[in-house]
């Protein structure tokens, strides 16, 4: 229709007429474009957004751990030994949660049928009579004394303190009945219930309770794991490089490692984890679970990321420096360590950073190799059994419960501040060390 | 005492290895220079270089002993004591023995006690074992190190050429370095190659890979084998036909790209041709933030946000969604490679000859007729090449899946529906407390090595489409 209309204004020689017509319908065509352009743009980074403010909302209320305040009648000679001095074999056989769950109910003397009691009880932690036990084991309240002490509460009354329990949906659909929901807002009136900030999460491993579960653990863990993954791919990689780069001669053995390096680095994760499942664990019989092995898979995974980038970093490094040198007459490696490599270490400095960032929020090769298993203890050793953080992040997500959904939210914040600061620091180092030759 | 059991653990020894191997660097240097000066010879290399020569001879072979007996020793002894468990009790399965094993661990650690005379003799046994299994450790390393620093002593004199020994044995170690890569290819291939061949053996090969049915969890429950008695496979080996687990992988894979590619590319767009190098700066790095998301972040977004809206949407419209709907994950994952694209694709369109647009607008075309006749056409390759990149990506992808599709394996084209996929499927069977013989985990090794071939297939195949596109304009 168009190519007609144009034909027509040109047999009428309307040339002028012709051509803004078309020109018209040409700068629409160019601005639809851009506008697509825009709206990818904008679609991309309205999800970034969105993806940063849900994760926020689900859980920056994980910082803060809701506790009831009992008055506790403490034990004496149950618990000491004849010297009158703790006894901590005693305390430690001693029926604490028993106690904490009957002072909880004191607080409330109507309630005396058995399944209410039930009820009652099932609103402070499992773990409660474990804080009791060691405020008291670390001499925070004295023996025999009758306390005042906040004790944490289960994590549904958490969850219904902080507003993620619908308290309008039916009650079978609920976790908490009706009548503890009344208990539970009795409380918060006489001011025995409150928010506190939850310094379980950042100084305990993970726990079957929620309101017990800490990243600290899985946070050492990936602390070993990177520090492994460091220790293996920076030198590895460094000197593959400097191979590739100085010493090896044009040919076949050559060609092979390159693109078997160019190759492994869009190799899927998962595979890697494959190779140290039947290797490192299936072949060389490593144990399990441990951020030893976990490491030295990372850093299998990472080496193509660092020796690419520590080839492009020496690779922009003057060739007159490498003649320089040689002309003063440094040997060649002598050129390569002295000379070449401190001028690139920025560049492989970067590099690291950025795959150490990569290695960090790794997840499937880790299941792969068992350090998906559940550890209530902080790791002491490379060789301890230990989750990582992102590993954490997906058992969290994976349970039922609310409360690991909104403790998985915060620990993504945590790794997420991590990997920023990660790349942050590599930008800045390139930034301030870059040389313009 | 306590000051020599120091020296038995792992760190101690590795201390002790320093300081003599330091020292041995400091005593070398001194050594040469004094003959020298006695001879009145020049040294042939820099002092240093002795130095380096005796700490090479001195800490290398015992830090490397160290290390390997660290590693395999508990091996070995266990290995001993599952032969002595093996005599000591001929008529228990292996398993059973097993268990035993990590009764006499747990018995020497104090972890338990049992009234069994042979299991505490044995545990005691275990105990002593140990400890003079690192008795041993420490003398040999010791030996090692005496031995690095006589024969090093007895070497070291002006005339040795010990720049030279240096840098030949660095220069071994870098190529060592750079096999690295190789092994890790051939590593991975001939892992996977051998449990998948294993599997093959007990499997036929064709089922495997032609075959429409999935379920190897049928193994684990006696009697579900009679529910499948009317398929083609059946049996109490569970069923192992990949078809619907490719499928599954390929539709959200497909789903992916179909968000991924269009607002990766128009992205890229305009970066590189339209937006001004101010914005460019702003925009490109906000954008890689996307890519530096861990997967698992992803994989959380999509289980907790993304299935529950696409479900309510679904019920919105009148669509039956499943909470662990293909479509969910399709999408969540076509995000994550936004970045990916985009950075490619605005690499390959920056990478186009200047000269190709001054000639398109000299004959007089728009910039959206320069890039959408001339730039993008001569890009198409680097184009197709990052695309397959990135279908190679959304293939091997994990995470995500993991968490956000199913693990019952549907024969289904419909995004609505819940799937699975090859990773899901390697997650799930070798996850847990599995055997590593069984079938099952070996079907996993040969979903493996079908991953691998078909991601290095799809990785061939981009670098050499867009490397064809890198020779047409040089």
């Amino acid at each position: 229709m168009f190519l007609e209309e144009l034909e027509k204004d040109m047999n009428n020689q309307n040339y002028e007429q012709a051509i803004r017509k078309s020109l018209k319908r040409r700068y629409a065509k160019e601005f639809r474009l851009k506008l697509y352009g825009v709206l990818a743009i904008s679609f991309a980074l309205s999800f970034l957004a969105i993806f940063l403010y849900t994760i926020f909302i689900n859980g920056y209320t994980a910082i803060q751990q809701s506790q009831t305040l009992i008055s506790v009648q403490l034990p004496s000679e149950k618990i000491l030994n004849e010297d009158g001095e703790l006894d901590i074999k005693k305390s430690r056989n001693f029926n604490w949660s028993g106690l904490v769950k009957k002072s909880f109910r004191s607080s409330f003397p109507e309630v005396n049928e058995q399944l209410e009691n039930r009820n009652l009880s099932s609103l402070v932690s499992e773990n409660a009579g474990y804080q009791l036990r060691l405020k008291v084991e670390n001499g925070y309240f004295e023996i025999g004394s009758k306390v005042q002490a906040w004790i944490k509460t289960s994590d549904d009354v958490d969850m219904l303190m902080k507003g993620h329990m619908d308290r309008s949906s039916p009650e079978k659909n609920r976790r908490l009945s009706d009548q503890q929901i009344e208990w539970i807002d009795k409380l918060k009136e006489e001011g025995k219930l409150d928010l506190f900030f939850n310094s379980t999460f950042f100084t305990k491993a993970d726990s079957r309770e929620p309101e017990s579960a800490g990243i600290l653990g899985a946070a050492v863990g990936s602390a070993f794991a990177l520090f492994i993954t460091l220790m293996l791919a920076l030198p590895l990689a460094v000197m593959s490089a400097i191979y590739l780069e100085y010493f090896a001669k044009p040919g076949k053995i050559t060609d092979f490692i390159e693109v078997n390096i160019n190759n492994l680095a869009a190799v899927p994760s998962i595979v890697f984890g494959l190779l140290g499942l039947a290797v490192f664990l299936g072949f060389f019989g490593m144990p399990r679970s441990v951020p030893l092995v976990g490491g030295m898979v990372l850093a299998l995974m990472t080496l193509p990321t660092i020796i690419i980038a520590t080839r492009a970093s020496i690779r922009a490094v003057p060739t007159s420096i490498r003649d320089a040198a040689l002309g003063l007459g440094a040997s060649k490696m002598q050129t390569a360590t002295d000379h070449i490599l401190p001028l690139a270490a920025p560049g492989i400095l970067t590099g690291t950073i950025i795959g150490m960032a990569q290695a960090l929020g790794e997840t499937a090769p880790l299941l792969m190799i068992g350090m998906v298993a559940f550890i209530v203890d902080v790791p002491d050793t490379i060789t301890s059994p230990a989750t990582a953080l992102p590993v954490q992040i997906f058992m969290w997500s994976d349970s039922a419960e609310r409360a690991f959904s909104e403790r998985a939210s915060l620990a993504i914040m945590v790794l997420l501040v991590f990997l920023i600061s990660m790349n942050i620091a590599a930008v800045f180092l390139r930034k301030k060390y870059e040389t313009k030759w | 005492m306590a000051f020599l059991n120091f020296f038995l653990s792992f760190y101690g020894i590795l201390i002790l290895i320093l300081i003599l191997s330091t020292s041995g660097y400091y005593y070398s240097a001194k050594i040469v220079r004094n003959q020298s000066l006695k001879q009145d010879v020049i040294p042939h290399s820099l002092l240093s270089y002795y130095g380096f020569y005796s700490f090479m001879w001195i800490f290398f072979p015992s830090a490397i002993l160290l290390i390997v007996w660290s590693l395999f020793s508990k091996q070995f002894i266990d290995n001993q004591f599952f032969d002595i468990l093996l005599n000591a009790y001929p008529k228990l399965p292996e398993s059973f023995i097993y268990l035993k094993l990590a009764q006499i661990q747990n018995i020497s650690s104090g972890l338990l006690s049992s009234n069994d005379e042979i299991m505490n003799g044995l545990a005691d046994r275990y105990l002593a074992t140990n400890a003079l299994s690192l008795k041993l450790r420490l003398l040999f390393v010791f030996l090692f190190i005496l031995a690095g620093i006589i024969y090093s002593y007895y070497r070291l004199s002006p005339h040795l050429k010990a720049r030279i020994h240096i840098e030949n044995t660095m220069r071994r170690a870098f190529f060592v370095a750079a096999l690295v890569a190789i092994l890790t290819t051939i590593g991975i291939i001939s892992a996977l190659l051998y449990q998948a061949v294993i599997f093959f053996s007990e499997y036929p090969i064709q089922d495997f890979f032609f075959g429409t049915h999935w379920s190897p969890m049928v193994a684990l429950r006696e009697g579900a084998a009679e529910k499948f008695a009317d398929e083609d496979v059946a049996g109490s080996t569970g069923s192992f036909g990949m078809i619907p687990v490719i499928l599954g992988t390929l539709l959200v894979a497909f789903l992916a790209m179909c968000v991924a590619i269009p607002i990766g590319l128009f992205s890229a767009i305009y970066m590189a041709e339209f937006a001004s190098e101010k914005v460019r700066n702003i925009i490109k790095p906000t954008l890689e933030v996307l890519a530096g998301i861990p997967t698992v972040v992803y994989g959380f977004f999509a289980a907790l946000t993304a299935a529950p809206f696409f479900k309510s949407l679904g019920l919105l419209v009148g669509f039956d969604v499943s909470s662990q709907s293909a479509l969910a994950a399709g999408v969540v994952m076509g995000i994550m490679i936004i970045p990916f694209i985009s950075s490619l694709s605005d690499d390959v369109i920056r990478a186009v000859p200047q000269s190709l647009r001054d000639g398109a607008y000299g004959l007089g075309s728009t910039k959206g007729e320069t890039v959408t006749h001339v730039v993008l056409p001569a890009a198409f390759p680097g184009l197709v090449g990052a695309f397959l990149l990135a279908v190679s990506r959304a293939i091997g992808e994990t995470m995500i899946v993991v968490m956000a599709v199913g693990v019952a394996a549907k024969l289904t084209i419909n995004p609505l529906e819940s799937v699975t996929t090859v990773t899901v499927q390697i997650v799930m069977l070798l996850t847990g407390d599995n055997e590593f013989d069984s079938v099952k985990t070996m079907s996993a090794f040969a979903l493996g090595i079908t991953l691998f071939v078909i991601t290095l297939i799809l990785n061939v195949g981009a670098l050499s489409v867009s490397r064809r596109v890198g020779e047409r304009y040089e």
